[in-house]
This record gives structure tokens, sequence and C-alpha cells, in this order.
């Protein structure tokens, strides 16, 4: 077998660091070592596909549930997902979860003293089609407190976890909304290092996505590392 | 210009009912080839607390050591029952637990042979970005040779090997300080 062409590294810059002092969940769970620098080999180039039932039952609209509408503004999410070297990833499977309107989880350990929708699980997945396009319709999130310090607010926010072809193009993000005041003051945003990779997370407003009477817009592109061009070392 | 990566963001506390379903620990059916094995183990912070938000991924080749992926070019035998992807979430005392089977050999850098390992990534509130280990077995005679296991300081690598412990395979995670585990940039 030929030497198996590996992905790029992460950007500099790009990712936050594990240890973010500002962030206090990191303290505890922030590994002392470095971690070790591995080649990728084939467990680094292979990845697992969704498991396909999982996908047969698609759910891009999350603002009906039970038999309700949820309450809130609703909104449109649309873009693609890609590689660095701008080629769409299609059939890759998005799963998305968010806190309702009033900023408010359907988890049992969301204490937030604030309303639960019975109309708003929260809980959506999308693929993108053969140009990586995806797009859904929820309520836009409510901002909520944290207790990382005093007077701690989450940015709205919208959550993201996706696969890509491979083990190494596995991310898990977080969308936020322009515009949002929490966005200076929020520890995790702001642990992207650079301010260009950290803009990167903030969605667009697009009247062209919005629907007239009906919802507003908003696009939002995932990037996942791209693949090298010549084999791996050794 | 070309697009720039989306950077990663931790998974929060609150993802368990939109990412992990139960039975998404088990990777294997009634018909899936190879020796079952069951892989228990506990993840813990600092403190040597228990960590209970966090969600485990497996990624592993099958029995034959192929991987169900397009990328894997190996003449060796795709299981229909067995595609090698599980997830699990820690209980409230840091426990998880997988059943699948013990993956074949894949190759490596120069064509040899990897020993049998499992690939895991770790998400978890306080994690910003996913930590990446590997689950190598005991008494597996390619582990002497193996690249990757041969990166890691000697002293070290007992973290990345399972022990045998009432018919299951022990593979603890220690986040941080003493038998601290490896990790991996990938």
């Amino acid at each position: 077998m030929n030497p198996p062409v590996g992905y790029r590294r992460e950007t500099r810059g790009a990712h936050p660091p594990y240890e973010h002092p500002a962030y206090a969940g990191t303290h505890k769970r922030t590994p002392r070592h470095a971690p070790v620098r591995l080649e990728h080999t084939l467990s680094e180039i292979t990845g697992p596909h969704f498991p396909r039932e999982r996908l047969a039952s698609g759910e891009n609209d999350l603002t009906h549930f039970d038999g309700g509408e949820a309450l809130g503004e609703r909104i449109i999410v649309t873009g693609r997902v890609l590689d660095e070297d701008g080629s769409a990833i299609p059939h890759t499977a998005i799963e998305i979860w968010q806190a309702n309107a009033a900023g408010r989880y359907a988890h049992a350990e969301d204490v937030h003293k604030a309303p639960l929708d019975p109309h708003f699980e929260g809980i959506g997945k999308v693929v993108t089609d053969e140009q990586g396009m995806y797009r859904f319709m929820t309520v836009k999130p409510g901002a909520y407190p944290w207790r990382n310090h005093h007077n701690a607010w989450r940015p709205n926010h919208i959550h993201f976890s996706l696969f890509g072809p491979s083990f190494a193009t596995r991310l898990i993000t977080q969308m936020y909304f322009p515009g949002d005041p929490l966005l200076a003051l929020d520890p995790i945003f702001n642990s992207v290092p650079d301010r260009s990779a950290r803009e990167r997370l903030i969605a667009t407003f697009d009247i062209e996505v919005t629907v007239p009477e009906y919802a507003l817009g908003y696009r939002f592109d995932f990037v996942l590392r791209g693949r090298n061009s010549t084999p791996t070392a050794g | 210009m070309s697009p720039l990566q989306t950077p990663s963001q931790t998974v929060g506390p609150f993802f368990k009912p939109a990412l992990v379903r139960s039975g998404d620990e088990s990777l294997v059916t009634s018909r899936s080839r190879g020796e079952r094995i069951t892989i228990e183990g506990c993840l813990l912070d600092g403190d040597g607390a228990a960590v209970s938000d966090a969600m485990i991924e497996l990624w592993q080749a099958n029995a034959d050591g192929r991987y169900d992926h397009p990328d894997d070019s190996q003449e060796k035998l795709l299981d229909p029952d067995f595609h090698g992807f599980g997830r699990a979430a820690t209980d409230e005392l840091g426990r998880f637990r997988f059943h699948t089977i013990k993956p074949g050999s894949v190759p490596g850098p120069g064509n040899l042979l990897q020993a049998p390992h499992i690939n895991v990534s770790i998400f978890a509130r306080g994690l910003l970005k996913r930590l990446i280990t590997r689950i190598y077995f005991p008494g597996e005679q390619l582990n002497a040779a193996d690249f990757v296991l041969n990166t890691v300081a000697p002293e070290r690598r007992p973290t990345l090997v399972a022990r045998n412990e009432n018919g299951a395979l022990r593979f603890d995670i220690v986040l941080q300080g003493v038998n601290e585990t490896v990790f991996f940039d990938v």
C-alpha cells in the first residue's frame, strides 16, 4: 500500500489552547504534558461515517416539537461545509443543539431559572448535499448565565458537531451571532487566539436567506482541515 | 483566497440528549466478526475527581485490520456488521463502557504493522478542543515495535495500554497530573 496522504495540521492561532485561565473549566482538565505529535497513518486519515440509521430521520426543523410550535424569533441557518481548498464536503452529518429562546436547555442538569418550552427540544441534525450545503430552521437561542465568574453570561450560540472525511477532521464548535455585546466578555469565544479566527465563528445576517413574513436568515460556513498534497513522512 | 479553518469550541455540559444515545457504546452486533471485548474505564481530572460530563468516541479497524472507509485500500475483508465507530457519555462516577471487538493490525510508516489499537476522542466541558489518545492491548507482541508507542517516553507508555480486569479491559483516562494519560496531536 502507498503511504497515506495526511491532513493538514491545525492552523496556528485558529484553535484554542487547552489551558485558558479565564475559563475556569479548563483548570483541572488541561493536561500538563504537551500532546505527542503523531504522523498520520491509516488510523487518522480514515474516520467514521455517521450511523446511517440516524441519517434516515433528518431533523432540519427545530421549530416544531411535540405537536406545537416553539416560542422565539424564527431563524434559518444555512451554509456550506468545505475543506481548506474550498472543496465541498458532501453527505456529511452536522449534529446541532442549543438553548431555547429564553436561554434554557432541555437538559436535566440545566438549572437556569428560565422557562422551558414544551415545543422546543433544541436538537437537530442535517446532512450536506452534493455541493456541501446545509440548511435548517430553529429559533434564536437566548443568552444564559454560567457562573464561570461574577455575572458571566454566554452569548447567544448554537453548538455543532461535524465529522468530515476522517478522524483528523472531527470538529465540535459553536456559532455566534453578529453584534452580540456578550462576545467581548466571553472566555470561551475569546479562547481562540486570533481575532480573525474568532470572527469566523460569527454568522452573517443575510437578507437573501431571510424568508419574507417568516424567518430571519443567517449564513455560516464550516471549514474543516484539508488534505496535504504529498504523503506523510515515513 | 482559500477558506480558513473553523475554530474548535468546547462541547459544553448540555450535549448528551443531542449526541449520545443508548446503544452507541456497542460497536458490535451478534454477527460481527472477531474477539468480543468490553472496555471499561474512568475519566478523572487533575484532582482525581470523576469527570461526569464527558463524551468519549472510539474509531477502530475491524477484526482483520481494515477500516470501513474509502481511503483504506488494503486487500482485507470489510465486515458488513462492523463499522468501527462508538460513542459513550461518562456517568456520574466518570465511568464509561464499550462493547466491541479486538481490532486487527493496520499498517504504519514503511508498511510496518502497527500494534492493534483503538483511536479515542474525548470531549467535555473545560476542553476547548478534543483530546486524542489510543488504547493498546496488554500482552500484544507488536507493542514493542509499535512506532507510536515508541514515540512516547517509556515511563508514560503504560498509560496507553489497557489492562485485564474481571474479564474486561480496563482503560482509565487521567486528564492531568500523576499518571496523566498520553494525548496526541493529530
